[in-house]
């Protein structure tokens, strides 16, 4: 049976084709060696093209004053401190080569007077950073890395007679498992979602992009393919997780007609100046601005509206909080009663900006809206509410070189890997994020490849991946993936969501594993033909294990902090700061436990204001004033 | 607020198929998409439609709805009459795989056909200037989310298989003004190889892929006219013919 297998023999595999998984193919093509990229949807479809505001690096070409040293700063706060130190200084350090990159590459940002690269303001962030392109900065980077990729491709042609010679796109194509042999990645095993064939690649060394892990909830602004897939591999690889329990919400999504519920609204919308409202017609924010934040934002309106045009002399709007104290924020002015009648709040454009200024710095927003609520943003307000929008967690790698703790062989970078946010991400943060460490992934993996070389598949590892691949066409009488589906995602909505507490989450995880019981005996119709209900199996097995990884870790960690809040622990604690929760999995269901989170070397810890750092750490940690 | 909706919907794969009637709810505000996934999860599990964000950003779900190129999820259910049958079909100038899900290859051909953009030798990272309104010529046509409903509605090929060969399609033709419009690109004779090589001159500026384009970008008139009107001015004007063969580079003039 093995012998009739699609066999593909490749040096690396990059699965997924977003900002991350195409930037490290890039880099891995340049070394000398043959990729494969895989991408569940057609080539340019991935979610990277929904990021709206930009890119942050520290260019400084609107404010000079900008430096990777600030943008550190700003992550770590933004993360809680939570954030692996290494990742958040590379990540600061590196951005702005990234971005110059795509440039070179053909990329179109806007401009400033002088020319240079414009950039933009954007929550947690303390100058304007955002490099953008109107609010389709995610379409221009993943069309300028296609488009280099087709570059390579072509040049390959020309000096090798074949396009796909070193670099070859396996478009719509889902990958069920990545295969190990001698305690090392031997490669993955997939299927082509077009005819439901199954398809096997030998690859020493596999990349893992895969994004993101919204569609187990509810509410969200994810594509369907933001299905934890990169999350479950890794895990069922014997990879870690990381800090599992921290989600950001977005503070605002769209909330009205029900169709479009969680779609995002760009912070772009508050970063030129809209200001949220609730129907008092109070504008809230100045209500929840935490200690932590009080000096660096405005506590009155005037203050807050002179900014716009003074940043030098007046603090920030609050509405440019990080994105976790906005979120709850506008949850509390709903549940106080002080929402619009479809459970949001305003957010309001139209009396800062003129209506063409708004339609050209704002296009897709006034498009979306335009067409899909019927709201014209130049002359209303919009109704906005929180929408799962990120995992902070993800992967365990080693910062420098992306590999996947525990699995020889395996890298992930971008949204699926775990530690660079700690406990939230700033917006802007993520482009940034899959570029810096894409690239790292992919040098990590050629050096990899270049020290280990092949790593033969073993006919019985090829059996057992099969086997999976064909079990649900053989069961009868199980349930429907959809309701299933369902399911799982009224209960993470319910009880893992944005506010939590004991008692539920303890029966989240009593639901989830209820549903993964079901989930076994999952029945399909049709053939294996483009059919989305075997597709969704899959998928559904991997939010399945995303979802207890939340909810366990959620239980464990005793505070507040980012992307988690519970409600019966509300504040945050110094103590928890030193804190990871790791997620593994034994076959049967996941573990967590706890690791101690590195310490900021003395470097690093000297470029805060230490009575800043106290609010964070314990004065044990404060004393010893960071690792040597 | 619910109502009944009627659908017929193509299903079948490249060998065979038909329309399948089916009656399904539809709620307030709701797009053609959230329709379709409802008649997924409760009638036919199995039937297949792309999609990716379903917000108009990703251009996967394009298909035609009675039979007018579009993309399912900026249809508004409340677009169409109350006892009106909407008719669901893939779209027609590419091949059927399954239901609503066609192989689009064709434009991920005509993309490897299409020179890359080619940066100065000498630009260092960082050190590009370039004035807005010079980048926003081509940002316009950077707006593309490769729904590929222009090369969809395009009559050159819509039903003419034969014309493929030799035909880029509207898509391609404003990635071509696109990079030839770009401040920085290097490759020369972009129009002419247009129109020399991409079948630019099969275009007879019927403006039906600006009129179907769900990112409003002007195909026909900033892109294809422009470009064929300078193909015409070089081919004919000594002067300019000697100009573009002096000149660093013939960008736009």
């Amino acid at each position: 049976m093995t012998n009739s297998i699609e066999r593909h023999k490749y040096d690396i595999l990059v699965i997924g084709a977003g900002g991350a998984g195409l930037r490290a193919a890039v880099e891995a093509r340049e070394a000398g060696l043959k990729v494969a990229i895989i991408c569940k949807s057609l080539f340019g479809k991935a979610h990277t093209v929904m990021a709206e505001g930009g890119v942050a690096a520290s260019m400084g070409n609107v404010n000079e004053s900008d430096n990777w040293m600030v943008h550190f700063r700003d992550t770590m706060r933004g993360g809680k401190f939570l954030n692996h130190y290494r990742m958040a200084e590379l990540h600061a350090k590196e951005a702005p080569e990234r971005v110059w990159e795509l440039e070179v590459w053909g990329a179109l940002f806007d401009r400033t007077k002088e020319g240079k690269i414009s950039q933009r303001n954007f929550g947690g962030h303390e100058y304007p950073r955002l490099a953008h392109v109107g609010d389709r900065t995610g379409l221009e980077l993943i069309r300028t890395m296609q488009q280099r990729i087709v570059a390579l491709q072509q040049k390959d042609a020309r000096d090798h007679g074949d396009a796909e010679s070193f670099i070859k796109v396996f478009a719509e194509l889902t990958i069920t498992d990545i295969l190990k042999d001698n305690g090392k990645v031997s490669g993955a095993y997939g299927y082509w979602r077009e005819s439901g064939k199954e398809v096997l690649f030998e690859a020493p060394a596999v990349v893992l992009a895969t994004g993101g892990v919204g569609k187990t909830f509810k509410i969200t602004s994810n594509s369907w393919e933001g299905t934890g897939d990169g999350h479950a591999l890794a895990l069922k690889a014997g990879g870690n997780l990381v800090d599992m329990e921290f989600l950001q919400f977005h503070p605002t999504g769209m909330v009205w007609p029900p169709s479009v519920r969680g779609l995002l609204v760009t912070e772009s919308v508050r970063g030129d100046g809209g200001v949220l409202t609730n129907t008092d017609g109070i504008r809230f924010m100045f209500n929840y601005i935490p200690d932590v934040f009080k000096d660096k934002y405005a506590d009155n309106e005037a203050e807050a509206d002179r900014w716009y045009n003074d940043q030098a002399n007046n603090r920030r709007p609050p509405e440019l909080l990080p994105r976790d104290e906005v979120a709850r924020a506008i949850n509390s002015e709903v549940k106080a009663g002080r929402g619009t009648e479809h459970g949001g709040v305003f957010l309001d454009v139209s009396k800062r900006l003129p209506s063409d200024v708004i339609k050209k710095k704002l296009p897709s927003m006034w498009h979306q809206f335009y067409e899909l609520a019927g709201v014209d943003i130049t002359k209303e307000a919009m109704e906005v509410g929180p929408t799962c929008h990120y995992v902070m967690g993800g992967v365990e790698v080693d910062p420098d070189s992306a590999a996947a703790v525990g699995v020889p062989g395996l890298f992930a970078a971008g949204e699926v890997a775990g530690g660079m946010h700690g406990s939230n991400r700033l917006g802007g943060n993520s482009l940034s994020d899959l570029l810096v460490f894409g690239r790292r992934a992919g040098i990590g993996a050629v050096d990899y490849v270049k020290k280990n070389g092949a790593n033969p598949v073993n006919d019985a590892t090829i059996k057992s991946a099969a086997e999976k691949i064909e079990k649900p066409f053989a069961q009868t009488g199980g349930e429907n993936p959809y309701s299933l589906h369902q399911e799982l995602q009224e209960v993470t909505h319910n009880l893992v969501g944005i506010i939590r507490t004991r008692t539920e989450i303890e029966s989240a995880i009593a639901k989830i594993a209820d549903i993964r019981k079901r989930a076994a005996n999952v029945t399909v119709s049709g053939d294996r033909q483009f059919n989305p209900g075997f597709h969704l199996i899959f998928d559904l097995d991997n939010m399945l294990l995303v979802a207890e990884s939340t909810a366990k870790s959620a239980l464990l960690r005793e505070e507040s902090r980012g992307g988690h809040t519970r409600d019966d622990f509300p504040g945050m604690n110094p103590n928890w700061r030193q804190i990871n929760h790791i997620s593994s999995f034994d076959g049967n269901q996941v573990n967590v436990k706890s690791q101690k989170l590195p310490m900021l070397p003395k470097e690093l810890f000297d470029l805060f204001d230490v009575h800043e750092l106290e609010k964070y750490m314990t004065p044990e940690e404060i004393s010893k004033g960071g690792s040597n | 607020m619910a109502r009944k909706l009627n659908l017929r919907i193509w299903r079948g794969n490249s060998t065979d198929g038909g329309l399948q009637n089916v009656t399904v709810d539809a709620n307030e505000g709701e797009v053609v998409l959230d329709v379709i996934h409802r008649v997924q999860a409760e009638q036919m599990n199995d039937l297949a439609v792309r999609w990716n964000c379903k917000a108009g950003k990703c251009g996967s779900c394009s298909m035609e709805i009675n039979g007018k190129p579009r993309l399912a999820c900026m249809t508004q259910v409340a677009s169409f009459e109350e006892e009106e049958t909407i008719t669901l079909t893939p779209l027609r100038a590419f091949p059927v795989i399954k239901d609503l899900v066609t192989d689009v290859s064709f434009n991920y051909k005509k993309a490897m056909e299409i020179p890359a953009y080619e940066a100065p030798a000498d630009l260092k990272p960082g050190e590009a200037r370039m004035a807005q309104v010079d980048v926003e010529r081509s940002q316009e046509f950077r707006k593309c989310i490769e729904c590929f409903l222009c090369q969809d509605t395009c009559h050159v090929i819509r039903d003419h298989e034969e014309n493929k060969k030799s035909f880029a399609g509207p898509r391609f033709f404003i990635r071509i003004a696109e990079l030839d419009m770009h401040p920085l690109d290097m490759l020369r004779n972009r129009k002419q190889k247009a129109q020399e090589e991409h079948g630019l001159g099969m275009c007879n500026i019927t403006k039906c892929c600006t009129e179907v384009c769900p990112e409003h970008i002007r195909i026909t008139d900033n892109a294809i006219i422009p470009m064929k009107e300078r193909v015409v001015d070089v081919k004919y004007d000594p002067a300019r013919w000697l100009g573009s063969k002096i000149r660093k580079r013939d960008g736009i003039l």
